[in-house]
């Protein structure tokens, strides 16, 4: 039996790589993919356009508008003479921050009355209005604190004093990058195995296979396992780049981190053959790969994370596989974590993996037999 | 009859016509030279892949080509396409009608294109779907239609805006007789009515015989161009039946080594002979296993004329009987050849094998319905060891849905069925290795090599070690496919892809092969090997079940079912059949009106709507 | 068009009807999935952080550091929760159960009434790094809460020197959906729209009709026409339905004008059909095609057309590229005319370059159809 599905797979691969079109999809689009979001998806503030209009003109406003030149998001756009051109430019998208300084700036610090500054942020993206407020709010409240020092004001009780854990920059790359091996890995696993029946099926060579004495378990290990080979080897092409290249800091081991992805790739196996057993054409099993992938990539946290989502949307991605192996793969990368502590993370993958190669198993007695 | 304008309708010069496959670049035609009169049919003949496809394109201006020139009704079809398509009507091989609309409304929709004028659409409508018998089902949505109403269909919406030019490529392939009979009718209407000129592509070379004037095309180049009449006149006197009462497949094979034979093909219970030269040969003493040889002359056909064509092309001498297969293992002794066939098949070895002594295959009331409609009604035949068992029937008759719970492929929904006393869908692995099957269209992994594809179906077939090396080498050199091994499978030419399919379906020495449809498509000469082969493995006790839509297939069967409409209309041997046809007005019925015959006789609802 | 011509391509048009009519599957994607999509989607992608599961640890209870630490349970943006120790906060952050640490270590109190600046730790888990950032700016709101509620139940002087007055336009709940909502309708079209055109035309080469319409007098234009009129139609009728989830379903306002909206989704659409069209009449098989449509233009639709991922954040080289992508304009269209109203400064440079697209595609696809098989 070993013999046969040894077999088996060499046939499977010898189709997959002899066939310049999977050849492709094997390695081109992720290639392609992972260069441009490794570089394109980032929840970082880049070059920001900002306009300002300092009404006061003073020292003291100098020093907060040179701050603002200074950080490194922010990038100056106009430095505006009068209030006219404020709602153009916000409303076109020229700027996405203004920041208005009054003409009482300097007097009203002097006085000790509070000074007025005006952050108005474009809220078309609320995600980057909410970190552009952030920053700003950083920058003024650090001018505040400065100028209360060199000017006898009495501190505040207390400061706060913020570190980040794992990612003391805060990348947003170190957190996404790590999502595309999980992200790459189930596309194009998915598409490996889930067309695979199918295109069996229309070139007619399933049912030589079925006349043969090759037992349904062993055409189902023989397209299983070439899939788990060829999703492993995909997302080790992409730890390496993501280590190499976009010198993503791999803190834990290989052991979580393959196991993970190992139990991983099972579980999206399964449901690809799943798939490949309920599609007749090559079509359809094209048109199931991509419903299941779309909501399952959507809703795994890969870029949104799941504790925003409703309750029952929660409860739903408790059967998507990604989900977990994204914890897995960020914690491991980022968080140095181990096998003991990523446990709760790999029974999931282990039972749903399970289940859906028994669902397998059955669908494709049923459709075949 | 063509009438008397003596331009021709299409006029071609030095055709050619190349396309790239993989890496290498294909000539689908190689300098084609002839020219089709008006107001006769024209028939271009050939296997699959001879190019007639391309020719047909080409004519229609779909393509251009690479050299030379055609000319159509007097149009360069190269510089003005548009006004060579708005006179003729083309209707391609697989004529997508859409499914999705009813008669009527396909009608109308290429009434639109064609700009036929409204007004005189309702005479147009009635006349066509009077000739095509298609008036009471205008309502019926085109996707239900049987296959050669669907045909008919087509060829109406092509004669829709009457053409000066008709293009048929292949739209007989297939298709049930009376089907078939009724096309001819239409097309010899058009052209004695309306002076239609039609060109009419076939594999058939039975129907070259009705056509006025034939292209006969092999490999892209012209083999001959003329009347069938003047192909048949160059055969005067070559052709002849033999007789014996030894067994008719070795009276073929001993037939077939005898020097100035050309050909020797099965025909019923006699053997067809042509010979190189014009000369009767003498008949005693011509095989020796036969002296009571009776040779009588015959009216030539077509075919004999393609054959004879062919070998002198290719300078061939017919080759000789194969290397048989390694003595099957663990079986019982390999028949003698030469032993007689007349009497009752050899009873099967004593190796413990179930069932009942002597079938192997029996099938009892095998019914498989797909929703509402029944593929297979209520099926039942016998198969005998050795035996060479053919299923006869258009597409879409239910022969391969039978073939394929024969298989084990498809659970049928009543009956039973027993393949050398297991059934196949619950029966072991082991059960399954002892059967070889053979798909209808190429079935194996193209994108592997010629070596791969062996060496993974013998491993499936559990071969192992040196068996297995000796199996793969075996193939390699009895079809000759060893310069070929490296090739990717999809490349190769039809007739290697057919031998690599046998191949794979035969290493692991099957007791029962499993046919579907093996040469569809392919020229006769890669027919008669193929057929050389399976008799030989026939003579050696393995049980060959065969699937096929052509009439002379039927003949080389021991014996054969008729099926049409699921159902099967007639059973027995081939002689048999056709002498339930015989009238006085036929006596000597060919399958083909064996096949009408049948389904004329049978009730209304079995016959093709 | 003469008549004859006109015909040709009404019995062309009542063909194409009749076979969505009656084969589900064009109706299935134009319909169907944009909404399903749209209500996973609309109600699973969220970047607002709320009830934000956060641990305190007050090492040296006291009445300062619980006029602080009440802040946080006064938060809407938190959830609070007591721990007795960093090192069993810290687990917990680790194991995922809560975003953020705030500690108040032993000296918090003396310290702050010794001479203030007393540090308050936070500690953020940087592996979501966005989620990080808001959290920051959230932990400092609270802080400057808590000490301009102090400065008023001391006397009334500002805490701080400076008094900033933050101003949200155009979203000023800062909802994400009502951000992400109008994004999504275009990543959904721009897949309905190719995946449609691209399988139908593929589907007809399959089936051997595209053969024998061209030896009949048709021309490509009218084939082509036929097959773009029905499916806009079609396109347009599943936009409407999705414009129609969003506004009443998940509450997105609409500020612009519903007719400006319709115009610059026909644009759109005329350009994903070009894209379709193209596509199919590269690949002739519908599997190939439905591939490619997918590769080409639902992920760059999905990460390089601002849908959820700033353009402007983007490196340079990858700003570029995204003016290839059409979703990219249908995007910041329709952020504004849901959010902002009818900013024409928005509109107008936008939609000129989705008509120049749908030229250039539905050109291409003219260019490269033709009635040859070669």
């Amino acid at each position: 039996m070993v013999r046969q599905v040894l077999a088996l797979i060499v046939k499977e691969l010898l189709a997959v790589l002899r066939d310049a079109k999977s050849r492709m999809v094997l390695v081109g689009p992720p290639l392609i993919q992972l260069l441009v979001f490794g570089y394109a998806a980032t929840f970082d503030l880049n070059h920001v356009p900002v306009a300002i209009y300092d009404q006061d003109q003073s020292a003291a406003s100098r020093d907060l508008v040179a701050r603002f030149l200074g950080a490194p998001s922010f990038q100056l756009v106009a430095m505006l003479r009068s209030s006219r051109r404020i709602d153009a430019l916000l409303d076109s998208r020229r700027v996405q921050l203004v920041l208005v300084i009054d003409r009482r700036f300097t007097r009203d610090l002097l006085t000790g009355q509070p000074a007025p500054v005006q952050a108005i942020v474009d809220g078309r993206n609320s995600n980057t209005a909410l970190l552009i407020e952030g920053y700003a709010n950083t920058i003024l409240t650090d001018f505040s604190l400065n100028w209360g020092a060199d000017h006898g004001r009495p501190a505040p009780p207390a400061v706060l004093d913020t570190r980040a854990r794992y990612n003391p920059s805060l990348s947003s790359r170190w957190f996404i990058v790590p999502g595309i091996v999980a992200l790459l890995t189930q596309v194009v696993t998915l598409l490996v195995v889930a067309l695979s029946v199918a295109r069996e099926r229309e070139t007619g060579t399933f049912d030589q296979l079925l006349v043969t004495p090759l037992r349904p378990i062993d055409i189902l290990l023989g397209k299983g396992l070439p899939g788990l080979l060829i999703g492993v080897f995909e997302a080790s092409v992409i730890i390496a780049a993501a280590v190499w290249w976009f010198d993503v800091p791999l803190r834990g081991g290989l052991l979580p981190l393959y196991l993970g992805l190992l139990l991983f790739v099972v579980a999206v196996t399964g449901i690809g053959l799943m798939i490949s057993s309920l599609a007749a054409t090559q079509q359809q099993a094209l048109l199931g790969a991509f419903l299941f992938m779309v909501p399952s990539i959507i809703l795994s946290g890969f870029a949104t994370p799941i504790a925003n989502m409703p309750i029952w949307v929660q409860d739903l991605t408790l059967v998507n596989p990604m989900r977990y192996f994204l914890v897995i793969v960020r914690a491991v990368f980022l968080q140095a974590a181990d096998t003991r502590t990523l446990a709760s993370q790999y029974w999931p993958m282990a039972a749903i993996a399970g289940a859906s190669l028994v669902a397998a198993a059955w669908l494709f007695r049923k459709r075949t037999i | 009859m063509p009438d008397t304008d003596p331009k021709p309708a299409v006029r071609l010069a030095g055709v050619r016509r190349g396309f790239r496959a993989g890496k290498r670049v294909v000539t689908a035609l190689d300098g084609i030279t002839a020219e089709a009169a008006r107001g006769a049919v024209t028939g271009l003949v050939g296997p699959d892949g001879a190019g007639k496809t391309t020719l047909m394109r080409l004519i229609a201006g779909l393509l251009r080509p690479d050299a030379g020139r055609i000319e159509v009704l007097g149009i360069d079809v190269a510089r003005d396409p548009l006004s060579v398509q708005a006179r003729l009507g083309y209707m391609p091989q697989r004529f997508g009608l859409y499914e999705d609309l009813s008669v009527a409304e396909n009608l109308d929709l290429y009434a639109d294109l064609q700009g036929v004028p409204p007004d005189r659409r309702p005479e147009r409508y009635a006349e066509l779907l009077h000739m095509t018998g298609l008036g009471p089902f205008t309502g019926r949505m085109a996707g239900r239609l049987s296959g050669g109403m669907k045909q008919k269909l087509g060829l109406a919406c092509t004669l829709v805006h009457p053409p000066d030019l008709l293009l048929l490529d292949e739209p007989t392939v297939g298709v049930d007789p009376v089907s078939r009979r009724d096309l001819w009718q239409i097309i010899d209407h058009l052209t004695r009515e309306a002076q239609v000129t039609v060109l009419f592509s076939t594999a058939y070379l039975d129907e070259a015989e009705r056509c006025d004037s034939v292209m006969l095309i092999h490999e892209g180049r012209l083999l001959g161009h003329g009347p069938p009449g003047q192909f048949t006149a160059e055969m005067a006197g070559r052709s002849f039946f033999a007789t014996a009462s030894l067994g008719r497949r070795r009276l073929q094979a001993c037939l077939a080594a005898v020097p100035g034979v050309i050909d020797a093909v099965i025909q019923g219970s006699r053997v067809r002979v042509v010979t190189a030269e014009a000369e009767p040969p003498v008949a005693a003493g011509l095989v020796v296993e036969a002296p009571d040889l009776v040779l009588t002359p015959t009216p030539p056909r077509f075919e004999d004329s393609f054959v004879a064509r062919l070998r002198a092309r290719d300078g061939l001498v017919p080759p000789a009987a194969l290397t048989p297969a390694l003595p099957l293992a663990g079986e019982g002794g390999v028949r003698v050849p030469g032993m007689s066939r007349a009497a009752s098949p050899q009873p099967s070895p004593a190796s413990g094998r179930g069932g009942v002594a002597g079938d192997v295959i029996a099938v009892a009331h095998l019914t498989r319905r797909f929703g509402a409609f029944v593929a297979v009604d209520d099926v039942s035949f016998t198969v005998a060891r050795g035996e060479i068992f053919g299923l006869l029937g258009a597409n879409g008759a239910g022969k391969s849905t039978t073939f394929r719970m024969l298989c084990g492929l498809l659970p049928p929904n009543s009956g039973t069925l027993r393949v050398a006393g297991f059934d196949l869908r619950t029966a072991a692995a082991p059960a399954r290795g002892r059967i070889g099957y053979m798909a209808q269209k190429f079935s194996l992994y193209g994108d592997l090599s010629v070596a791969q594809n062996l060496r993974f179906f013998s491993s499936a077939y559990r071969l192992t070690g040196a068996r297995q090396r000796a199996r793969i080498a075996w193939a390699e050199a009895e079809f000759e496919l060893g310069p070929m091994r490296d090739a990717t499978a999809r490349d190769l030419p039809l007739g290697f892809k057919q031998r690599l399919a046998l191949a794979c379906a035969l290493m692991h020495e099957p007791d029962i092969l499993f046919l579907d449809e093996p040469t569809s498509g392919v020229d006769p000469l890669a027919r008669r090997e193929f057929w050389r082969r399976i008799n030989t493995l026939a003579e050696q006790g393995v049980t060959v079940l065969v699937t096929t839509h052509f009439m002379e297939e039927a003949e080389y069967c021991d014996r054969l079912v008729i099926m049409a409409q699921g159902a099967v209309l007639a059973a027995g041997e081939p002689e048999a059949i056709k002498q339930g046809a015989r009238t006085a007005a036929r006596p000597d019925p060919t399958m083909e009106d064996a096949f009408i015959a049948v389904i004329e006789a049978a009730p209304a609802s079995a016959r093709a709507a | 068009m003469n008549t004859v011509a006109l015909r040709r391509l009404s019995g062309l048009l009542r063909k194409e009807s009749l076979q969505i009519w009656r084969d589900p599957s064009a109706l299935a994607i134009a319909f169907v999935l944009p909404a399903v999509l749209l209500l996973i989607f609309g109600y699973g992608v969220s970047l607002d952080a709320r009830n934000v599961p956060i641990a305190l640890v007050v090492q040296q209870p006291s009445a300062l550091a619980a006029s602080f630490t009440s802040q946080f349970a006064r938060s809407p943006f938190f959830r609070p929760r007591r721990f007795l120790t960093i090192q069993d906060a810290e687990q917990a952050m680790t194991a995922q159960q809560v975003q953020g640490i705030v500690w108040l270590p032993s000296d918090f109190t003396r310290r702050a009434e010794a001479g203030g600046n007393s540090p308050i730790g936070v500690i953020v888990n940087g592996v979501d790094a966005n989620d990080a950032r808001i959290v920051e700016g959230y932990v400092q709101q609270v802080w400057a809460a808590w000490l301009t509620a102090r400065a008023q139940l001391a006397g009334g002087r500002a805490p701080l020197p400076l008094s900033v007055q933050p101003q949200v336009r155009f979203n000023p709940a800062v909802d994400s959906r009502d951000y992400l909502v109008p994004g999504l309708i275009a990543v959904i079209m721009t897949l309905t729209g190719a995946l449609l055109t691209a399988l139908v035309i593929a589907r007809e080469w399959e089936r051997g009709t595209m053969e024998a319409l061209m030896v009949t007098r048709v021309t490509m234009r009218e084939i082509l026409l036929a097959k773009l009129i029905p499916y806009f139609v079609l396109g347009m009728g599943g936009m409407a339905a999705s414009v129609a989830i969003a506004v009443f379903l998940f509450g997105v306002p609409l500020e612009g004008s519903v007719w400006v909206l319709t115009a610059a989704s026909g644009l759109f659409m005329l350009t994903a059909l070009g894209m379709g069209l193209v596509i199919s009449s590269v690949a002739r098989n519908q599997f190939v095609a439905g591939q490619i449509a997918i590769i080409t233009t639902f992920l760059p639709a999905f990460l390089l057309s601002g849908f959820v991922f700033d353009i402007n954040s983007m490196p340079r080289v990858v700003q570029v590229i995204t003016h290839i992508v059409a979703a990219r304009y249908f995007v910041a269209i329709l952020q504004s005319v849901f959010l902002a109203g009818n900013v024409w400064s928005v509109i107008l440079p936008n939609a000129f370059a989705l008509a120049v697209m749908a030229a250039i595609f539905l050109g291409l696809a003219r260019a490269i159809t033709h009635k040859r098989l070669d």
